[in-house]
C-alpha cells in the first residue's frame, strides 16, 4: 500500500475527515489570527470542505503527481483560493499557510491509522508531505501571478493618468509630463500627443517637463524624438518648464538642444505659442 | 504600373499620393516630379501623405531626397498630413527628414506656400 492511496483512505471516511477538518479549520483560525481576518469562518469551513473533497478525489485515482490531469480541479481551485486572498491583501506566508497547516492534522492521523507500524508510517508521511508541498507551492505561485497582474494593471493605470493632453487655446495643446521619463512611457506620451494633434488640428504642442524630477541623456533623447516627430507631422513643438538645475544639468551633458524652443516656464511658453499661431493678448 | 499623379495648381504642384508606396512607385514619383517641376517651372510642391500608413527606410529616404531635389530646382516643397504611426517610424529609423518642411493639412500647406511667395 503506497502512500496516496492511504491518504486516499483517511479521507474516504466521513468521520475521520470530519476530525481532520475541525483541526485544520483551529490550526488556520492560530495561523492567520491577529491579522485583518478578512475570512469569515463560515468561508472558511466552506473552502476547506471543498479542498478535502477535492483532494480526497484526486488522491484516490493513486496519482502522486500534482501536476497530472487527476488534480486539475483541486489545482483551479487553489488557484482561486489564492487569487481572492491576494486581491484581500494576504500576504504569501498567509496564503501558504492555507495548506501547510493542514499537515498536522492529517499526519496525526496516518500516524492514528498506522497505529505502531513505523516503517508505514514514514513512507505515508513522505508521500503527504511531497504532495502538499508541491500543493503549497502551487498556491504561492497562483499568489504571486496574481499580484503581478495587480502591479501591472496599477502600471498600466499609472501611464494613462500621467500623461494627459489638454487643451490650451484653439490650435494649442499642452502636455504636462509627471514622473520620470521612459522609453515606454515616452511612446504613450507621443502615440497619444500626436493623435490629438490630428484630432484638434492643433500647430502648436508645449511640452512641459516641469514635473520630471531629472533629465539626463536618455530623457533628453526621448524629449528631441518626440520634437522631431512633431515636426514631421507639420506642428510646432515648445518645451516650457525647464528648472535651473536641469538647465545646467543639459548643458553638462553636452545635449545638443538646438532647433528645439524651450522657455522657462508654461506661462511664456503660452504667450510665444498665441503669437505663433497669430494671436495678440491685450490687457 | 501606376503612377501617383501630379497636379497642377497655378505655379504649384500638388501630388497627394492616395496607394500605398512600394519602391517603385516612389523611384518613379521621383523621375516625374522633377521632370514636372522642370517643365512648368513650378515655385512650390505640396506633397500630401495623408493616406500613408506604411514606411520602411527607404520610403522615407526617398521622400527626403524628393523634397531636396524640388527644392534644389527652385521650389519650395512642403510635407503635409503626415499620421503619427508613420512620423514616429521615422523617428525611431533615425530619420528626421532635416530642411523639409511640414505642415499638418492640405489647405496649411497652400498658405505656406502662398506666403512666402507672394
Amino acid at each position: 500500500m503506497t502512500g496516496i492511496t492511504s491518504i486516499a483512505d483517511l479521507l474516504g471516511s466521513p468521520v475521520k475527515q470530519q476530525t481532520i477538518q475541525t483541526q485544520w479549520l483551529r490550526n488556520l483560525s492560530t495561523a492567520v489570527s491577529g491579522t485583518r481576518g478578512s475570512i469569515s469562518s463560515d468561508e472558511l469551513a466552506k473552502q476547506t470542505q471543498e479542498f478535502l473533497q477535492l483532494l480526497s478525489a484526486a488522491t484516490r485515482s493513486g496519482a502522486s503527481d500534482v501536476d497530472g490531469a487527476a488534480y486539475k480541479p483541486l489545482r483551479d481551485f487553489l488557484e482561486g483560493v489564492s487569487r481572492s486572498r491576494a486581491q484581500q491583501g494576504f500576504t504569501s506566508a498567509e496564503t501558504a499557510m492555507f495548506i501547510f497547516s493542514f499537515k498536522q492534522p492529517l499526519f496525526e492521523q496516518l500516524h492514528a491509522a498506522n497505529g505502531t507500524n513505523a516503517a508505514a508510517l514514514a513512507q505515508d508521511i513522505w508521500a503527504a508531505t511531497q504532495l502538499l508541498d508541491a500543493l503549497g507551492l502551487h498556491t504561492i505561485k497562483a499568489y504571486q501571478l496574481s499580484r503581478e497582474d495587480v502591479i501591472r494593471r496599477q502600471q498600466e493605470d499609472m501611464l494613462e493618468l500621467s500623461t494627459p493632453v489638454v487643451k490650451l487655446w484653439d490650435g494649442i495643446l499642452a502636455l504636462p509630463m509627471i514622473g520620470t521619463l521612459d522609453s515606454a512611457r515616452t511612446q504613450v506620451v507621443m502615440e497619444s500627443l500626436l493623435n490629438r494633434i490630428v484630432e484638434t488640428g492643433s500647430e502648436v504642442a508645449i511640452l512641459d517637463i516641469t514635473g520630471v524630477p531629472t533629465v539626463d541623456t536618455l530623457v533628453a533623447q526621448h524629449l528631441l524624438k518626440t520634437v522631431t516627430a512633431l515636426r514631421l507631422m507639420g506642428a510646432e513643438c515648445i518645451i516650457s518648464g525647464v528648472r535651473p538645475q536641469i538647465a545646467q544639468t543639459i548643458v553638462h551633458l553636452g545635449v545638443d538642444l538646438q532647433g528645439v524652443t524651450t522657455k522657462a516656464n508654461l506661462a511664456d511658453a503660452l504667450a510665444l505659442a498665441l503669437k505663433r499661431t497669430g494671436y495678440t493678448v491685450s490687457r | 504600373m501606376d503612377r501617383i499623379p501630379i497636379l497642377r495648381m497655378g505655379e504649384f504642384l500638388l501630388v497627394s499620393i492616395q496607394v500605398d508606396l512600394h519602391d517603385q512607385l516612389v523611384l518613379q514619383l521621383q523621375d516625374d516630379l522633377t521632370n514636372a517641376v522642370h517643365r512648368h517651372a513650378a515655385r512650390g510642391v505640396l506633397i500630401d501623405i495623408s493616406a500613408v500608413e506604411v514606411v520602411d527606410s527607404f520610403i522615407g529616404r526617398m521622400i527626403s531626397d524628393i523634397s531636396s531635389m524640388g527644392r534644389i530646382l527652385g521650389a519650395r516643397t512642403v510635407l503635409v498630413g503626415m499620421r503619427p504611426a508613420v512620423a514616429i517610424t521615422l523617428v525611431e529609423l533615425g530619420l528626421s527628414l532635416p530642411g523639409v518642411e511640414t505642415a499638418l493639412t492640405v489647405e496649411r500647406g497652400m498658405l505656406r506656400l502662398r506666403a512666402e511667395n507672394s
